[in-house]
């Protein structure tokens, strides 16, 4: 139903590329952390909740584990279209391994990820290497990912739904290739450089969206047939960031990010970010955030007729949009002293909210998908655009 | 192995043997006591991983674009 989260992976790579300003190996403060999160937009209510663990066993050697889980109601604008809109969950699974000699940190991950139509294993492996008196670190990773891909063509099986129906599709395995490089410029200024190459092969499709094509003995005018994507996709992403420390104790932030890859998307992300402490006991944070894209070549909302071309595609991630995003995040600090085991907590929320547009995706949904529609001919209903917000709450205990 | 080759690996191999010499030289302008700044929790990239990880996932899973963010990774919410 949903393609994994894999949050597992991104926290081990997001730790090592990202979490060490200072410069040094140093392992990360033991913790523990309980989350919750709530998306709500474009028809979905996605609720996640999450624990994570970590522990030093020495001063070089550390472990992690991660559960998560996710829960999905509704359904988006094109699966309503064909598709009845059910509640799914997913479980994620994942153990990491950090170990430091020297100068160098070795990470070793494995995330296991399971739903009722995609099931997903992913190994990763990185090194991250300190030099030049510290002032600048590389990190090389590679992940492995093997998924299995389905389709529920029945209910939920909650009570008065229909029983789930599997029909096992495909295979598809991912392999990324991460090169990351951080440098400490000045006292107050950080910057860091990430690239990341990643290939995709098998099924890659959607099983859940479908095109729509021009077909005048349809009553809507359009009829819609499966998608068909290539079996193969190679994409590179580059980001640059900088973050400085300014006089009076706040932290600009400012990233760039240029994505390209074998279907023919390019993508630009800018996002600035700042944050303000307050005392020792409140750290706020505020953040903007801009994409946009252009289409897939085999992309389009309305193809002029039944099988115009080998590979078609109607999925709302492949179609011409941009998005704005402005975010708000409080942390709260407790128990200076301590207490118990723990040396310090804190409690964070964060609310975001993002509106989307697209250039190139109508929405079809209300028009002429619906006797009482029809006032629009296939290819001129409004185009598509919703907007979504995302509530975090979370608390870490540190040990 | 021709005269001329041989004349370029040992030039490229004395150029190797000055760059690295001048890497183990190089003496860091920042110096370890002077990264209070840098070390201040404020700084980090991302405090919260699973926080940052999500939103990711979030983007990730509507865009075209993936990975490159030091939180790499794939995802398309298909409901």
């Amino acid at each position: 139903m949903s393609k994994p989260f894999r949050i597992a992976r991104l926290i081990v790579v997001g730790t090592f590329l990202l979490a060490r300003p200072g410069g040094g190996a140093v392992l990360p403060d033991d913790r523990a952390d309980i989350f919750y999160s709530d998306y709500k937009g474009g028809g979905m209510d996605i609720t996640g909740e999450s624990v994570l663990v970590r522990k030093k066993f020495s001063e070089n050697f550390s472990v992690e584990a991660n559960y998560f889980i996710d829960k999905v109601s509704g359904a988006s604008i094109d699966v309503l279209s064909n598709a009845s809109p059910i509640k799914d969950e997913r479980k994620q699974k994942s153990l990491s391994f950090d170990y430091i000699h020297d100068k160098t940190q070795y990470n070793f991950s494995y995330t296991d990820s399971a739903e009722r139509d995609y099931t997903s294993n992913t190994l990763h492996f990185s090194l991250s290497q300190d030099m030049f008196g510290d002032l600048t670190t590389i990190t090389l990773g590679f992940s492995d990912s093997r998924d299995k891909v389905g389709e529920n063509d029945g209910g939920d099986g909650l009570p008065g739904h229909p029983a789930p129906n599997v029909v096992w599709l495909g295979h598809a395995e991912s392999r990324s290739y991460q090169a990351g490089l951080s440098q400490i410029v000045t006292k107050s200024l950080i910057t860091g450089v990430t690239l990341e190459v990643i290939t995709d092969e098998g099924y890659l499709a959607n099983p859940y969206r479908s095109i729509r094509y021009v077909d005048p003995t349809a009553a809507l005018g359009y009829s819609l047939a499966s998608q068909v994507y290539p079996n193969t996709h190679t994409s590179t992403a580059v980001e640059g960031r900088a973050k400085y420390f300014l006089p009076y104790r706040a932290a600009a932030s400012v990233s760039y990010r240029y994505f390209s890859d074998t279907w023919g998307v390019r993508g630009n992300t800018v996002e600035l970010g700042y944050t303000q402490p307050i005392s020792n006991l409140w750290i706020l944070e505020g953040r903007l955030r801009h994409y946009s894209q252009n289409h897939a070549t085999f992309y389009s909302d309305l193809f002029p007729y039944a099988d115009s071309q080998n590979f078609v595609a109607r999925d709302q991630d492949l179609a011409a949009q941009s998005n704005n995003t402005i975010g708000f995040k409080a942390t709260y600090a407790f128990l200076p002293d301590g207490w118990k085991i723990f040396k310090r907590g804190t409690a964070s929320l964060d609310v975001s909210r993002i509106q989307f547009k697209y250039g190139d995706f109508r929405d079809n949904k209300d028009y002429n998908d619906t006797p009482a529609g029809g006032n629009y001919a296939p290819g001129n209903e409004p185009l598509y655009s919703f907007g979504a917000t995302v509530y975090q709450i979370y608390l870490s205990m540190f040990f | 192995m021709s005269t001329a080759s041989m004349s370029t690996l040992t030039k490229l191999g004395i150029i190797a043997a000055v760059m690295l010499q001048g890497a183990c030289s190089i003496q860091p302008w920042v110096k370890p006591y002077e990264r209070d700044r840098l070390a201040d929790p404020i700084m980090s990239w991302d405090r919260d991983v699973i926080s940052g990880a999500y939103l990711d996932h979030i983007y990730e899973s509507r865009e075209g674009s993936r990975g490159g963010t030091g939180a790499a990774g794939g995802g398309c919410g298909c409901n």
